[in-house]
């Protein structure tokens, strides 16, 4: 899939610029391009550093477990067919970690949290309900700190670099429940 | 209100990690090594998407085929500089962040581009990427109606995106 959208991008810039006349610009911009890519990698790096550091405190502590215990009551309700326990620890560790913004730590969760909804699953090549809610939750991801945004934003010298950590978590969540409410209307229509 | 957030996050985790005896600096270091480690890994992949992005929009394309549809879009409030994003944001999370990038460099963070596109960037993850990688890795090959809703909230994330920035940011 990557490999034809990197082509599909590349190509489609190239064979454009040819027919409008650009492809003076296009030279300069493939050399400029990758200073861009590095400079955009050196950018977020001090905010990801530190916050790395800061959610390592975090998960050391036993803050994250915590956390993630706080959303085991709703995710019970979410997840009426699961009665594997380990799994609802292992989908509210990753949902935890996606929030903080710790996505590095939050795929391992996410993996395991597969591996024991797997081990419930009647027709082991076919999703579960429970394996599709969980990543209907996931990849509509809420995020409470979306820590290479307010880089990035931060790098190209914005007044307030973090003014749309409020927006961003009102638009993830519409978009939670929205995705929610489909899996729902799923679930009910197969029944 | 949202300046408020990031200092109180990081007063109180630090301070718990202090209460439950954690050695905070030491595991901050541990963290932060981590987080060098984790950039360094990404560095390739953004050339690449970069290097791509850079060259599908500076093109012209968007401007000269998408603008020819310009009245349908301006129907529906949606600019049609976010469209290469919000389209590639469920497939790669690098290409919309470059996309991201030069929407901060050619009409500014705070724009209502800018900030739209923050607040979508933000606000979904990569769906076909968490989808692959995740029914991969447990050999499932029918994901039945997995897809439909991931892209669905997706695009009402984009939507309300849309309308949150309008509103909240009063333009």
């Amino acid at each position: 899939m990557i490999n034809y959208i990197w082509y599909f991008l590349i190509l489609i810039g190239i064979t454009y610029s040819f027919f409008t006349g650009n492809s003076a610009l296009i030279n300069n911009k493939i050399i400029e391009a990758s200073s861009e890519g590095i400079r955009l990698v050196i950018d977020m790096l001090p905010i990801l550093v530190l916050w790395m550091g800061i959610m390592n405190i975090c998960e050391k502590s036993g803050l994250l477990t915590k956390f993630a215990r706080l959303l085991k009551p709703l995710l019970k309700k979410l997840f009426p067919s699961v009665k594997n326990d380990d799994a609802l620890g292992y989908i509210a560790s990753n949902i935890a970690a996606n929030a903080i913004g710790l996505g590095s730590a939050a795929t391992p969760f996410g993996l395991k949290a597969m591996q024991e909804l797997q081990k419930e699953n009647e027709k082991k090549d076919t999703a579960s309900d429970a394996m599709i809610t969980f990543l209907v939750l996931n990849t509509s991801g809420v995020t409470i700190i979306p820590t290479t945004v307010i880089a990035l934003r931060q790098a190209s010298n914005s007044i307030n670099p973090t003014s749309t950590i409020i927006t961003g978590l009102i638009a993830t969540f519409i978009a939670s429940f929205c995705g929610l409410m489909l899996d729902y209307f799923f679930r009910r229509r197969k029944k | 209100m949202s300046s408020f957030i990031i200092p109180l996050i990081i007063v109180f985790i630090i301070g718990y990690g202090l209460f439950k005896k954690v050695n905070i600096y030491e595991t901050f270091l541990e963290g932060a090594k981590d987080g060098l480690v984790t950039t360094f890994n990404i560095t390739a992949s953004v050339v690449a998407m970069m290097f791509a992005v850079q060259i599908f929009l500076s093109s012209g394309f968007i401007e000269g085929v998408l603008g020819k549809f310009s009245a349908f879009f301006e129907l529906i409030h949606l600019p049609i500089e976010i469209l290469p994003m919000a389209l590639l944001r469920p497939i790669s999370g690098t290409a919309s962040l470059a996309i991201m990038n030069n929407i901060f460099l050619t009409h500014g963070p705070d724009s209502f581009l800018g900030l739209l596109a923050s607040t979508i960037q933000g606000c979904t993850d990569t769906t076909i990427y968490v989808l692959a990688l995740y029914f991969g890795s447990v050999h499932i090959t029918k994901s039945r109606h997995a897809l439909v809703c991931g892209l669905f909230a997706d695009l009402t994330g984009i939507i309300a995106s849309i309308i949150i920035v309008k509103v909240m940011f009063g333009f």
